[in-house]
């Protein structure tokens, strides 16, 4: 397949392997953060920490839509499949999260629910097309990538004056979660930031230069696959070494300073800031989240079916606030592993394959045992 | 008085005809859907016995039985049908243990208002590929169940057969040292019925690889190699009954991710929903188990039959108590293959 | 976080539709994110809408990047100062 199999080479990889561990200085720690989710499964997925030096240690940042969905969410789309009878439709990640009286999307579905998995924002608009008398409702996640499809079937349902059709609004920000792991202790151990590759398509490099400039932290944006992501580790690495903080460009083949501006002007039409939103994990963080703007109001299912938001802690005994905000590692956590699994998801980071704790169970538990080969 | 003339029956009208409550009575509506159109598609000497259970002559040694329900949706794929897999599943289910599968038993399952010409269709394709395995089915039964209680149609076969002597083949005999083979390309059955599914429909040149195994599975028996272990990995793919035959041997695994043999457009079309071929559903494969001096023996062996070409030689079995399967990725990095949580779900992230 | 493959276009199909190819496996596409989108370019695909166009010198010069030799001019100063 073009342009996946040569950034999978293996042979590619052990020369860049060989680079950053030249590189890497005796003595100096370099504690990165890969902030997307997407970034975090493919280094598991590949064993990619095998393949760095010891002083290099890359620590798992919130980039995951699901994970830091908060439970209170979930609820909503619940109520409205269970209560309000409409089609309710979802990517297929959000189907498996443990919600509130121990129900989830998929159970509400054997409890009679209309529950349907979509692959596009556009299928759902089909859906509402084709049962007029049904109200289909498009429970709507994900950070900047992931809000202009939502922006276009927005924008199509008005064009074809569609009067069954709304949107639950949980589109994220990236930047207002960088802002947030930088204010807590664990961002000030951060000597940079891997930037994730496919939203920064649609946003550019540009609104990660406040990071290397205020808060002096390289940035480099990483294409999706594991040359990609072991590449732009040996420009962090070099960036350190050369007391650089700057935004650098690994993904070039896909992003640019100022990203895919139609998709961004789409979006400035249909959605604006809300005050604060709340991210499972990473408690209340002010202008990291979008609702419909008033003109569109009527797609809004929050306002349709007059969704009142109710915040649901997380177990008492999670860590998931401090891994997503890099203070600590997966196994520090007292349930990781044994209560807290990917069948029993208590917390954010189990929740989806590439939360840190997922990503780590399922991939790479088994570092933490030694293991005899035959 | 007159002869009594023979009562006209209208045969039954495949093209238009649907299923009904009366095909499930016992009574004669059911009588003739099973003589016009199983029996006429399935015939064999043991089926025209036409009693409640087939008499089969004596079998001459341990007898391997095993069984299996089918209720795939779609119906009709890329490659087969319900029918032909609900042949090919249970023989292999016979044939991995060792065991030359001899007879079948099928039981359909129907919901009200099903086509005929599709239930044509697929007990048609049934005999075809009870043909062709060489492996009759003796006996069945037919219930109806009202509309929205059902699938269309759901199918159980069992199936009978006689362990080879001298062989034991179990999942618990797994040794460190032994090694993985994979008897071709993985992915291919259950990427075949994903690109018919509803909301994700794409165009690949992808087919289900739905086959019956004994041939091939005889053949490798045939070469003397030391096998311990054979398995079909249906659901959960290649990852799940690794884990499995890791588990019920105590032992531990490692795989090398740039042996296992996968076709493109599977690996695209995994590539397109966010799945992992290791995981995805196959059909007409296997994964054998066997002593590390023989395993090339093997492989040879595999090669020479048609449904061995592919074969190819994935891994070791490794001393852990943990079991677990690991792998080493084309990118020289390690990683597990975890058991499958849940149902793999295409993803956004 | 954000799933995304890059695919060839091999055929539009209304205005603001396509149906891309990934190693044999088709499927229709939006385009209402991008502009200026022709058949054989390559996009980069999530969740059924292109959302950027896959520029095929940058990723040749990210290829070569690479297989680049480590920091030679580190290793020169090295040799250059064993032989003082």
């Amino acid at each position: 397949m073009k342009y996946i199999d040569e950034f999978r080479d293996g042979e590619l990889a052990k020369n860049i392997s060989a680079n950053i561990a030249n590189e890497a200085r005796d003595g100096q720690q370099y504690n990165l953060m890969e902030f997307c989710g997407g970034h975090t499964h493919a280094i598991s997925r590949y064993g990619l920490s095998d393949l760095l030096p010891p002083q290099v240690t890359m620590i798992h940042g919130p980039g995951c839509p699901v994970c830091v969905l908060p439970i209170g969410r979930v609820d909503h789309a619940i109520k409205l499949a269970l209560e309000h009878d409409v089609i309710l439709c979802t990517y297929g990640d959000c189907l498996r999260v443990p919600a509130s009286e121990g129900l989830s999307l998929l159970k509400a579905k054997a409890r009679g629910a209309d529950v349907r998995m979509v692959y596009s924002t556009s299928d759902a608009i089909k859906l509402a097309q084709a049962n007029p008398e049904k109200q289909v409702v498009f429970f709507a996640i994900g950070f900047e990538t992931t809000t202009p499809p939502t922006a276009v079937a927005i924008q199509q349902a008005q064009r074809l004056g569609l009067k069954n059709f709304s949107v639950i609004c949980n589109h994220v920000l990236t930047p207002a979660a960088m802002h947030a792991i930088l204010a807590n202790e664990g961002g000030a151990r951060l000597h940079g930031f891997v930037g994730p590759a496919h939203v920064s398509t649609v946003i550019g490099s540009r609104p990660y230069e406040v990071f290397a400039n205020d808060y002096k932290k390289p940035v480099v944006i990483a294409g999706f696959e594991p040359l990609d992501v072991m590449q732009a580790i040996l420009m962090l690495v070099r960036q350190v070494n050369d007391g650089r903080a700057e935004v650098e460009n690994e993904f070039t083949r896909a992003v640019t300073r100022e990203g895919n501006l139609k998709a961004q002007a789409l979006v400035d039409e249909i959605f604006e800031l809300r005050d604060e939103f709340e991210w499972r994990g990473l408690g209340t963080i002010p202008y990291s989240a979008l609702k419909l703007k008033a003109a569109y109001a009527e797609f809004d299912a929050e306002l349709r079916f007059g969704l009142k938001y109710q915040s649901v802690p997380d177990n008492k005994a999670c860590e998931c606030g401090a891994i997503l905000r890099g203070e600590k590692r997966p196994q520090q956590c007292k349930i990781f592993g044994t209560v807290c699994t990917p069948e029993n998801p208590v917390g954010a980071c189990m929740v989806s394959s590439e939360g840190a704790c997922a990503a780590h169970y399922t991939y790479g538990r088994f570092k933490d045992i030694a293991v005899m080969a035959a | 008085m007159g002869e009594i003339k023979p009562g006209y029956i209208r045969t039954l009208d495949i093209k238009r005809g649907r299923v009904d409550m009366s095909h499930g009575s016992g009574g004669r509506a059911m009588a003739q859907l099973i003589e016009e159109l199983f029996a006429a598609a399935l015939g064999n000497e043991f089926l025209a016995q036409g009693d409640d259970g087939a008499l089969l002559p004596p079998a001459n040694g341990r007898l391997v039985m095993a069984t299996d329900s089918h209720v795939v949706s779609p119906l009709f794929f890329p490659g087969g049908d319900i029918g032909c897999l609900s042949v090919h599943g249970t023989i292999n289910d016979v044939a991995v243990m060792g065991a030359k599968p001899l007879y079948l038993s099928a039981s359909f399952i129907l919901e009200e208002g099903f086509p005929l010409i599709d239930l044509k269709r697929i007990v048609d394709s049934m005999a075809q590929a009870s043909i062709e395995a060489g492996v009759p089915i003796v006996t069945g039964d037919t219930k109806v169940v009202e509309q929205g209680k059902g699938d269309g149609v759901f199918i159980t076969t069992t199936g009978v057969g006689v362990a080879r002597e001298g062989i034991r083949l179990s999942g618990s005999l797994a040794r460190p040292g032994d090694k993985i083979l994979l008897s071709g390309t993985i992915g291919d059955h259950g990427m075949a019925i994903l690109s018919k599914r509803e909301g994700l429909a794409f165009e690949a040149p992808i087919v289900s690889d739905t086959a019956a195994l004994h041939g091939l599975i005889a053949a490798m028996l045939d070469s003397g190699a030391a096998i311990r272990t054979l398995r079909d990995p249906t659901r959960g793919g290649v990852a799940t009954t690794l884990n499995e035959i890791a588990k019920q041997s105590h032992v531990g695994m490692m795989l090398r991710e740039a042996a296992i043999p996968v076709n493109q457009p599977v690996e695209a079309a995994c590539e397109f929903l966010g799945l992992d071929p290791l995981y995805v559903a196959n059909e007409g494969k296997l994964i054998a188990i066997c002593a590390p001096d023989d395993a090339d023996k093997l492989l040879a062996a595999m090669h020479e039959h048609p449904l061995g070409q592919q074969a190819a030689i994935v891994g070791e079995v490794l001393e852990d108590a943990h079991g677990f399967v690991q792998m080493t990725t084309r990118m020289g990095g390690r990683r597990i293959v975890d058991w499958l949580t849940g149902e793999q779900l295409p993803r956004i992230c | 976080m954000c799933l995304a493959i890059p695919a060839r276009v091999e055929e539009m199909t209304g205005a603001d539709t396509a149906i891309v190819n990934l190693g044999g496996v088709r499927k229709e596409i939006s385009l209402a994110l991008v502009e200026d989108v022709a058949v054989g370019d390559y996009v980069i695909v999530h969740v059924g809408y292109a959302l950027q166009k896959l520029d095929p010198e940058e990723a040749e010069r990210t290829l070569l990047m690479f297989a680049e030799m480590g920091d030679l001019d580190e290793l020169r100063t090295e040799l250059q100062d064993s032989a003082l």
